[in-house]
């Protein structure tokens, strides 16, 4: 089959910018008929919509490709907390209470306490933030996130030269999330970065996507966003942020170490054991959706790479 | 209405038609009619709904032996060949889609699959082992190769066997579904197996003239 290695993006993908533009309208409507708003949150100034969430659009840190439909990214989703197939979370997300929300942290730092979501968010202006996404399983998708950099907000915290590694965990509630009570995983759902990974500039805390507040499905209210790593690293609903000394287990690594390691860079000369991560489907193109190739680190290599300069990548996959 | 027109016109046609339903949603879904959807990855969609579709049908197919001795409805049997025909059926397509729609004709990928990823050859060796029972399948084959026919059609166990392993080990963590279909194969099995014991057992008694009659089996 003929393929375009060297055009990763063609015309025909990149919405004309009237149209993506426009849907802020659409979303400006949306929250005016009811969908709820981070109102009491909104951080001052950065004012570039009319209603409802606040951010402004970062496009230094921004693809230049065309979004996925908000459908797409609101109905296929990898939760298992809410159920194993991709249908799953946005029939059975309906039970998490997002509000009120706290989130505990500890380990070595200096701050440490529990923290209303509130008291977590209010600081940080949001950014609008375009990224690739890649899933293990060998599809993707272009998001684009709202929310502002892990770094500012680790740094809050005063971790000390001890922390090494931060770890996050998920909340643990089979009441609101159904699919805990079955021991798919191990409960609760946990993954950690390296200190470096996590005060990356890439490395986003998402609180909303297409300009309104995170959906239940997509890890309300808080959720980590790594797009140079597969997406299992980038944790939602998180309750707890740790910072630690040793490398922190994270949930998927536990459950087959062979399949899926700790550091889950996206890269396409490492396959997992029963796939090829060569290529991978781009969501949201029909039937004749082309298989793309997969680019090292997910496209973001001149961004990240050189965090790993040295290391054996087929090692520490 | 006898038993070879209830067949004929009723039980089969229903069967038939039945047996289409699954590759008919699919088409609602591709076209958007009847409130279907194939959802935001129609080809993983269709795959697996190919696969699984296959899988159901191998599973009637051997329900059918049991159902016969223990519901005593002897002409049920006459479904069989539909039943294993179509699951043939969902399976070459399933196949057709992983290499057409999936892996886009990519030939050298592929080749790569079935020889390197494990799960793709057992469920690509399922096929291959459906295909002479396919061919076969006909009045004219049964009845030129006698006794040797159910020999051969005997290798639907390894074909449904490869099948669930196929799935068992193509889904990344949840196995309860692939679990479930092992244990309904292994009472299948199973059942064959009991039976066919028994009557060897049966059969050896009433050899060594033993003064107890046999087993009703």
């Amino acid at each position: 089959m003929a393929r375009t290695p060297s055009t990763r993006i063609l015309p025909s993908d990149i919405t004309p910018p009237e149209v993506f533009f426009n849907r802020r309208q659409a979303i400006a409507a949306a929250i005016a008929a009811g969908v709820v708003g981070l109102a009491h949150e909104e951080p001052a100034g950065a004012a570039s919509s009319g209603s409802g969430l606040k951010y402004t659009r970062n496009t230094r840190y921004s693809v230049n490709e065309a979004p996925n439909s908000y459908e797409d990214i609101t109905t296929y989703n990898n939760f298992y907390e809410f159920g194993t197939d991709k249908s799953d979370p946005v029939q059975n997300a309906g039970s998490l209470r997002t509000r009120p929300w706290s989130v505990v942290v500890d380990g070595e730092a200096e701050v440490t306490g529990t923290f209303t979501l509130e008291d977590i968010l209010k600081p940080h202006p949001l950014e609008e933030r375009i990224y690739r996404f890649r899933c293990v399983e060998a599809w993707s998708m272009i998001v684009p996130w709202l929310g502002f950099p892990l770094g500012d907000l680790l740094k809050r915290f005063k971790p000390t030269s001890k922390a090494k590694y931060v770890q996050f965990t998920t909340l643990y509630d089979p009441k609101q999330m159904p699919g805990q009570r079955y021991p798919i995983l191990d409960w609760p759902y946990v993954e950690g970065l390296r200190m470096d990974e996590a005060m990356h500039p890439l490395t986003l805390m998402v609180v909303g996507v297409y300009g309104k507040v995170l959906p239940n499905q997509n890890g309300a209210p808080l959720r980590l966003i790594v797009p140079w790593k597969y997406g299992f690293k980038s944790i939602k609903s998180i309750v707890k942020i740790s910072f630690v000394e040793r490398q922190p287990r994270n949930t998927w690594n536990v459950a087959t170490p062979h399949e899926y390691g700790f550091y889950a860079n996206v890269n396409p000369a490492v396959d997992h054991p029963r796939w090829s991560q060569a290529k991978e489907r781009r969501i949201g193109n029909g039937f004749f959706a082309k298989r793309i190739d997969t680019l090292p680190f997910n496209g973001y290599a001149d961004q990240v790479a050189s965090l790993y300069k040295g290391m054996d990548l087929r090692r520490y996959f | 209405m006898n038993v070879d027109k209830r067949y004929r016109y009723i039980y089969k046609p229903l069967v038939f038609i039945g047996c289409l339903t699954p590759i008919a949603w699919l088409f609602a879904g591709g076209f958007g009619v009847l409130g279907q959807s194939l959802g935001p990855d129609p080809i993983k969609f269709t795959l697996h709904t190919l696969g699984k579709t296959s899988l159901n049908l191998l599973i009637l197919t051997l329900l059918v032996t049991p159902v016969r001795h223990l519901a005593g409805w002897p002409h049920i049997v006459r479904i069989r060949r539909m039943l294993g025909l179509f699951a043939f059926f969902y399976a070459l397509l399933h196949f057709t889609v992983y290499l057409v729609l999936d892996q886009e004709l990519d030939y050298a990928s592929v080749l790569k699959d079935i020889a390197k990823r494990p799960y793709i050859t057992v469920g690509f060796t399922a096929l291959v082992i459906l295909i002479p029972l396919a061919v076969t399948s006909t009045n004219r084959m049964m009845r030129r190769l006698g006794r040797r026919w159910q020999t051969l059609h005997r290798l639907v166990y390894v074909a449904a066997i490869l099948s669930v392993w196929h799935y068992y080990w193509q889904v990344k963590r949840d196995v309860r579904e692939p679990l479930v279909y092992a244990a309904i194969l292994a009472v299948l099995l199973g059942y064959r197996y009991l039976r066919r014991a028994r009557s060897r057992r049966a059969v050896a008694t009433s050899r060594s003239g033993s003064a107890t009659a046999p087993e009703r089996i």
